[in-house]
């Protein structure tokens, strides 16, 4: 704004009339500065709190009318600082923050550290079948429930209140494999460098094959719901239209550049994780718009459960193999069972440890409390997720702690569509594109 | 024109159907079983909230399902998340824009405390921001435990006083906190 | 195989210029040096070279290093050729997309402190490779490359957030994650974490960045 000497933020003088450049900071002044110029353009702000923007996002609209002319996303209102501060963290406990940035997919987020760290580590085929099998059905439930959030939370935003609650519902079914089989319902931190934290309980295969058949019928609610429904066809039909050049200069991966038609999944392209020994079928649209996103995460959801059953098949093969790498000087957290109090070492490793062997007892606790020492170098681990490509990028210096993390969020850059999508549209529409990028504000600003 | 009205218990236990009861305690009945939250959702803690709020932990029982967008209808605000330097401001605005009376649930670690982002980018406990009737620890909490934490919260909402006795509840509470002893004072388990 | 890298540093407890607040980090850590990647690179790394050096004649002088590790081909750039061969790349080779800016600061590689690493992915030819753009602290400044991949203006602006690294010609280069008004670039080495210490009790935990530091 002009009130100081700001040289990316002002205004300019063009043929069509004075055009202001909004970045933030202060609303006042931009706002007088506006008013003075007598036009009728209206400037909106649809600010960090606001119940459709899907979390705390910040839209600066120019409205004429009803139509939108221009519109900024402000970011950051949830920067957390999570890369630098695993710079001060284990490489394992890099694991717990990493969770935490796209709250939605937390396993995807630890799959890509993970990954990254196994890569650097060198140890990406020590990783047990039996690891990775896990780690996919994870995954892909996963992907079941940020579906679900998406979907839910689209609809409630353009005004269907029923699927919210069916979403939900689904989604609590999965939250309550996740508690079964790493103990959280969000946030697991289950995903480690060398495989997974535990194994599987007992029953817990079984208790997955019901979940996806009880899941595939009851996809079926949303789907009489929605699909079809004209209603919902004419809100989202043509809007938010991002055609395939778009999509590829703006770098926008998962459903919105499929919906162009393109199949660019990274688990077929440049699969992980032993995702190549899994079948599944990549689900484009070829409408570019809200309509054709929402049909691609209605279809996921049923390649997701294809996927997790072939895993669970994998997994039943695999009882009994260890779910960590075998290198004890990596391996952590190891040997753990559940006691009375809770999870935590199980006795007789404690009993090792304590009584028998000095040498394991110094042994563990150097790896809990130092954490093992990664080689130099940088390496760059993409995963496909819920949202497009998640992708950590880690720079290792040798030492106990990672020298630098990044993660290259999907949100981040997808949000950057928003303007692409919406300006020249109404405003209703902007919630609607917005929903359709489906962005998690936590990985947004990390 | 019914004949025969069904009957409901309480009315037949009343002699001559008369209700004695104080006005403190008739408001903090209203008050608790319709308690309206702020949409506050940051983070993590936001989806546990939805969820509450969803079909298998039903706010509803409870009177809150409508999450009112506008602070200017909302009785709660539930600080759901992480509060960043520069959202701060901004909760700090919503909070001033709810009208009396209101509350203030600190829902999970971040809210609470800072959390596990002891950093230059988060507010160290939305208590330096706003005041905070009830904390809720977790990352992030079941929606069993918002929901504990709400009646909790209900239960003291149900006691609040009115008018002069409000006046030297807050005297009373005043007195003892600035007779108390210091934390940096206290000998716990940790020192 | 050559690892690049910052530095050798010597210490009896920890490693100075890192988070490693450990105290065991014990002695000389990672040898110094960084040179180039002898050819035959592996994989489809060679045929990437060569088609860069067929469409972009400049290219050993544009290219500084070579460096693939880990199965992964890093391209060391002059900033100065940055997006001519942006452009090549993605015109040529066909790299459609570009993932991003990371931004490093490396303290102690005196002369080229702060780098910046584009990730980029072709999706017709199923390969990644990666850029790597390094500046010193005195002259950050980075030609932009938001006319070439669209995609990289957030990222570029966080990086300045972040980083203070400047990209020229970028259309709006202002703060994007902090508040508008702040002071410092915070994912920098000299930047301090900025927690404060917990407090309970009688006791005092510090925060994660004074923790157990034997230096």
């Amino acid at each position: 704004m002009s009130t100081y000497a700001d040289p990316y933020a002002s205004s300019r003088e063009t043929t069509e009339g004075t055009v202001f450049s909004v970045t933030g900071g202060d609303w006042d002044s931009l706002v007088t500065e506006i008013g003075q110029a007598k036009e009728e353009r209206v400037v909106v702000n649809m600010g960090p709190q606001h119940p459709s923007t899907h979390g705390v996002l910040r839209l600066v609209l120019e409205l004429e009318g009803e139509t939108v002319t221009e519109v900024r996303c402000g970011i950051g209102y949830l920067h957390t600082g999570i890369e630098k501060n695993i710079e001060y963290r284990n490489w394992t406990q890099g694991t717990t923050f990493v969770t935490r940035m796209d709250y939605l997919a937390p396993l995807f987020n630890e799959t890509a550290y993970c990954l990254a760290v196994e890569k650097l580590l060198g140890i990406t085929d020590d990783v047990t079948e039996r690891a990775s099998a896990i780690r996919v059905m994870m995954m892909e439930f996963n992907r079941i429930s940020s579906h679900m959030v998406a979907l839910g939370t689209g609809a409630l935003e353009l005004g269907a209140l029923s699927p919210m609650i069916f979403c939900f519902r689904e989604r609590e079914k999965v939250l309550d494999i996740f508690e079964l089989v790493s103990g959280l319902r969000m946030n697991m931190a289950y995903v480690r460098p060398g495989g997974v934290a535990q194994d599987l309980p007992e029953g817990a295969v079984a208790k997955i094959l019901a979940t996806v058949a009880d899941l595939r019928k009851s996809f079926k609610d949303n789907e009489k719901l929605l699909v079809g429904n004209s209603i919902w066809m004419k809100r989202t039909e043509g809007i938010g239209y991002l055609d395939l050049a778009g999509a590829t200069t703006l770098g926008i991966t998962g459903p919105v550049i499929r919906s162009t038609g393109l199949p660019l999944d990274l688990r077929k392209l440049q699969p992980y994780s032993g995702y190549e020994n899994y079948e599944f079928d990549v689900v484009t649209a070829d409408t570019c718009d809200v309509y054709g996103r929402f049909l691609i995460r209605i279809n996921e959801l049923e390649q997701s459960l294809r996927i997790i059953e072939q895993a669970a098949k994998k997994l039943q093969a695999s009882q009994g193999q260890p779910v960590m790498v075998a290198d004890k000087k990596i391996a952590w957290p190891s040997q753990l069972s559940i006691g009375a109090d809770g999870m935590g070492n199980s006795l007789n490793h404690i009993r090792e440890i304590m009584g028998s062997s000095m040498e394991s007892l110094i042994h563990h606790f150097k790896l809990v409390t130092e954490g093992f020492r990664v080689p130099a170098g940088q390496v760059y681990a993409a995963v496909e997720s819920p949202r497009g490509e998640l992708a950590a990028h880690i720079v290792s210096d040798g030492g106990t702690r990672p020298y630098r993390v990044h993660f290259r969020e999907p949100s981040f850059n997808n949000l950057q569509a928003t303007s692409a999508m919406s300006e020249g549209g109404m405003v209703a529409d902007i919630i609607g594109a917005v929903a359709s990028i489906d962005p998690v504000m936590g990985g947004v600003d990390r | 024109m019914a004949t025969r009205r069904p009957r409901m218990g309480l009315e037949d236990k009343l002699p001559s159907g008369i209700v004695l009861t104080s006005v403190e305690k008739l408001a903090g009945y209203m008050r608790k079983n319709s308690l309206w939250p702020a949409t506050f959702g940051l983070a993590c803690c936001a989806i546990e909230m939805m969820a509450a709020g969803a079909g298998r932990y039903d706010l509803a029982r409870f009177g809150m399902e409508v999450f009112r967008a506008s602070p200017r209808q909302a009785d709660l605000m539930i600080v759901a998340g992480r509060v960043t330097n520069k959202m701060a401001p901004v909760l700090r605005q919503i909070y001033d824009q709810m009208a009396a009376p209101k509350w203030v649930l600190a829902m999970g670690a971040c809210a609470s405390s800072g959390g596990m982002f002891n950093n230059y980018a988060v507010v160290q406990g939305v208590d330096h921001v706003v005041p905070v009737d009830i904390y809720l620890p977790g990352c992030p909490p079941r929606p069993e435990m918002l929901m504990d934490a709400i009646l909790k919260l209900h239960e003291s909402i149900n006691d609040e006083k009115l008018g002069p006795n409000r006046e030297r509840v807050i005297k009373e509470v005043e007195a003892a906190a600035m007779a108390a002893k210091p934390t940096h004072q206290l000998n716990g388990l940790l020192a | 195989m050559t690892i690049d890298n910052k530095g050798a540093d010597h210490g009896m407890f920890g490693t100075h210029g890192t988070g490693d607040t450990s105290g065991y980090g014990g002695l000389v850590h990672i040898a110094a040096g960084a040179g180039s990647s002898q050819r035959p690179f592996g994989g489809y790394f060679d045929q990437v070279a060569d088609d860069l050096e067929r469409a972009y004649p400049d290219f050993n002088d544009a290219i500084e290093r070579v460096v693939v590790d880990r199965n992964e081909l890093t391209l060391h750039i002059k900033r100065e050729r940055l997006v001519e061969v942006a452009r090549t790349l993605r015109d040529k080779l066909k790299f459609e997309m570009c993932m991003g800016v990371s931004g490093v600061h490396y303290p102690t590689d005196a002369g080229r402190e702060l780098h910046a690493v584009y990730p980029l992915l072709s999706i017709t030819n199923n390969q990644r490779i990666r850029l790597e753009v390094s500046v010193s602290d005195s002259d950050p400044h980075i030609p932009s490359l938001v006319e070439v991949w669209a995609g990289n203006n957030w990222h570029e602006r966080e990086t300045f957030d972040m980083f203070g690294i400047i990209f020229d010609g970028h259309p709006g280069l202002t703060r994007i994650l902090m508040p508008d008004d702040w002071q410092g670039h915070p994912q920098r080495k000299d930047y301090d974490l900025g927690g404060i210490a917990v407090e309970y009790k009688g006791a005092t935990t510090p925060p994660p960045s004074e923790r157990r530091s034997y230096k």
